[in-house]
């Protein structure tokens, strides 16, 4: 199993947080706990999904992203742009004109990730026709869905498309064009992804299956969209916009960060297309007991709605859905119409990429294993169930865990004690085994002093 | 560790309900992930062979440091020639169990391909006794 760290993006300011623990309720896979009144994460655990962060009423939870100003350390300074970000401005602002904003405020060259979605798909089909033994195939293009995979559910890592991402490819693509037809230095690109989630930080900053990333840094959506929209607002109601030439993306790749946008380009004949992460996890419980039949392909997303859902996009998602449909549709009749034609540069880097779109090994990091040593597991399996029968099943997280099963595994960890839970200390109360005072230190202990 | 759970005859929406629980307990243990696979995919069949085919009865799962071993013991009618139902295809579900996607006749080849050791004992009128084993190393 793999061991090094996990990096989170998601990080608690414990200096705000008031341990209400909403965050700990909202985790969907038990990753965080309340001690001295302040949540806690797991790092083993957690996956950057994002739900804590939605929750949380007094914006403790923060994403850790790199300073705008570090672009400026590089000449060459690329904006890697995921097209939901152009989803967020109402239908009067145009695509070309953002990518011009994007060049005022800094940057020299600007990019949607989705440029080689053409290439992307080919593989996926390429790779599913070669390796007919692996059904289903799942999706690697949701960071948080392949880190879920390897924490809590193992037995489906080797069903995980090793294939690069369009946000890696799209890197590798303008890199080497940059080098190539513009003869920067290697050192002097510096490519920044602008990103709608905290899984995409995570996994820039510590990428599953490869040694290091192919971006320089991350910016987060929230923060860029509000540069750009003071630019906006700045330039006024009557900006008449000098129409530049965009290098405009396929429709197939402007739906791709979409629900279903990967799907409606796979070969498989029979692939499902699920989204939030509980209903994932629900399907893939499914899937790991063998009880979905025939089924080849999976596109699976941590987000409701995919990336318009993502925690650092700035509209509602439903919305953002809508704006980047009407821009595909758009961009579909202009192909039919042979208005626009199949990127030719990415097609003329075309062997290079599909050559270097493999990532190495994705291994299992099982959140669940209780001990390396089986006998051990046994063992301590019966001290769960053992406690389990004299917990309240109330699941009501006063103890600090977010259910009664969660605490109970916590004990047998050694990272909390059968007293924490307040049935159990009320009944030892009751029959004079447990003073008022260490009950009330014990909760102390979990809520804090304040409280 | 020693698992039990009832079956009940027809009972389909809960078919799955014991290999997900085992399914859980294994992974906790730290089993190789195939070896999971392999319990869940035959403990399912043994499982919907109970609710489909018979009429109920209860899953007995006995975990070790070394192996898993699952009794299902069903509450009738009883398989008239085991050899015979052994086979793939060969089937005695009936048209409405059919109807429901059951009945292939890929159940008992299908968790015998799936174990290291299988049992299957049946008395006409009675019930069938389906023991089966999965080694962990």
């Amino acid at each position: 199993m793999e061991k090094v760290p996990f990096f989170h993006a998601l990080t608690i300011d414990e200096s705000t947080c008031i341990g209400c623990s909403h965050c700990m309720k909202s985790c969907p896979t038990e990753a965080l706990r309340v001690r001295n009144g302040k949540a806690v994460l797991s790092p083993d655990r957690c996956i950057d999904c994002g739900n804590c962060f939605k929750v949380c009423p007094t914006k403790s939870i923060y994403i850790k992203q790199d300073d705008f100003d570090d672009i400026f350390n590089y000449a060459c300074r690329v904006a890697l742009v995921p097209s939901v970000f152009m989803g967020q401005f109402p239908n009067d602002i145009t695509v070309s004109r953002i990518y011009q904003i994007l060049k005022e405020i800094g940057f020299t060259v600007v990019i949607e990730t989705e440029a080689t979605v053409p290439i992307y798909t080919e593989a996926k089909n390429r790779y599913a026709a070669e390796h007919p033994d692996i059904r289903p195939l799942i999706s690697t293009y949701c960071p948080a869905i392949v880190r879920l995979i390897q924490v809590k559910f193992p037995g489906l890592v080797d069903n995980l498309l090793p294939l690069r991402a369009p946000i890696d490819l799209t890197a590798m693509f303008i890199r080497r064009k940059l080098q190539q037809e513009e003869d920067w230095n290697p050192e002097d690109i510096g490519i920044f992804y602008i990103t709608p989630c905290a899984a995409k930080i995570a996994a820039v900053k510590s990428p599953v299956g490869e040694e290091k990333s192919l971006v320089d840094g991350v910016i987060n959506m929230d923060s860029l969209y509000n540069r750009v929209f003071k630019r906006i607002k700045e330039q006024g109601k009557g900006f008449k916009e000098q129409k530049l030439p965009v290098s405009q993306l396929s429709a197939d790749g402007v739906l791709t960060a979409l629900t279903n946008g990967e799907r409606r380009l796979s070969n498989a004949k029979h692939s499902y297309s699920i989204d939030e992460i509980h209903n994932v996890i629900e399907f893939l419980e499914k899937v790991e007991n063998d009880e979905v039949e025939n089924v080849d392909f999976l596109e699976l997303r941590a987000c409701d709605q995919s990336c318009p859902g993502g925690i650092l996009t700035c509209d509602n998602r439903f919305m953002m859905c809508e704006r980047i449909f009407a821009r595909a549709r758009k961009i579909a009749e202009r192909e039919r119409n042979g208005e626009q034609t199949k990127d030719h540069e990415i097609e003329q880097e075309h062997n290079f990429l599909a050559k270097n779109i493999k990532l190495g090994d994705i291994k299992p990091r099982s959140m669940l294993v209780l001990d390396e040593d089986i006998t051990q597991a046994l063992a301590k399996m019966q001290q769960i169930r053992e406690l389990r029968a004299k917990l309240p099943q109330r699941d009501c997280g006063i103890c600090g865990a977010p259910t009664c099963d969660a605490l109970a595994h916590d004990i047998v960890m050694g990272e909390a004690k059968f007293t924490d839970c307040v049935f159990v200390q009320r009944k030892l109360e009751a029959k004079g085994e447990m003073h008022a005072e260490e009950s009330h230190a014990i909760m102390e202990s979990i809520w804090g002093e304040n409280k | 560790m020693h698992f039990e759970y009832q079956v009940y005859e027809a009972d389909f929406v809960n078919a799955g309900a014991a290999s997900s629980a085992i399914k859980k307990t294994l992974k906790q243990l730290n089993v190789n992930p195939q070896i999971v696979k392999r319990v869940v995919v035959a403990l399912y069949e043994a499982e919907v062979n109970a609710i489909a085919h018979a009429y109920g009865g209860m899953i007995y799962a006995d975990i070790e440091a070394d192996k898993i071993i699952v009794k299902v013991v069903d509450k009738g009618p009883g398989i008239p020639d085991i050899e015979w139902a052994m086979k793939e295809g060969n089937s005695t579900a009936s048209p409405e169990v059919r109807n429901m996607g059951f009945g292939a006749g890929m159940g008992l080849p299908n968790i015998r391909k799936n174990v290291d050791r299988l049992d299957v004992q049946s008395t006409v009128g009675v019930g069938t006794t389906v023991e089966m084993e999965v080694k962990f190393i």
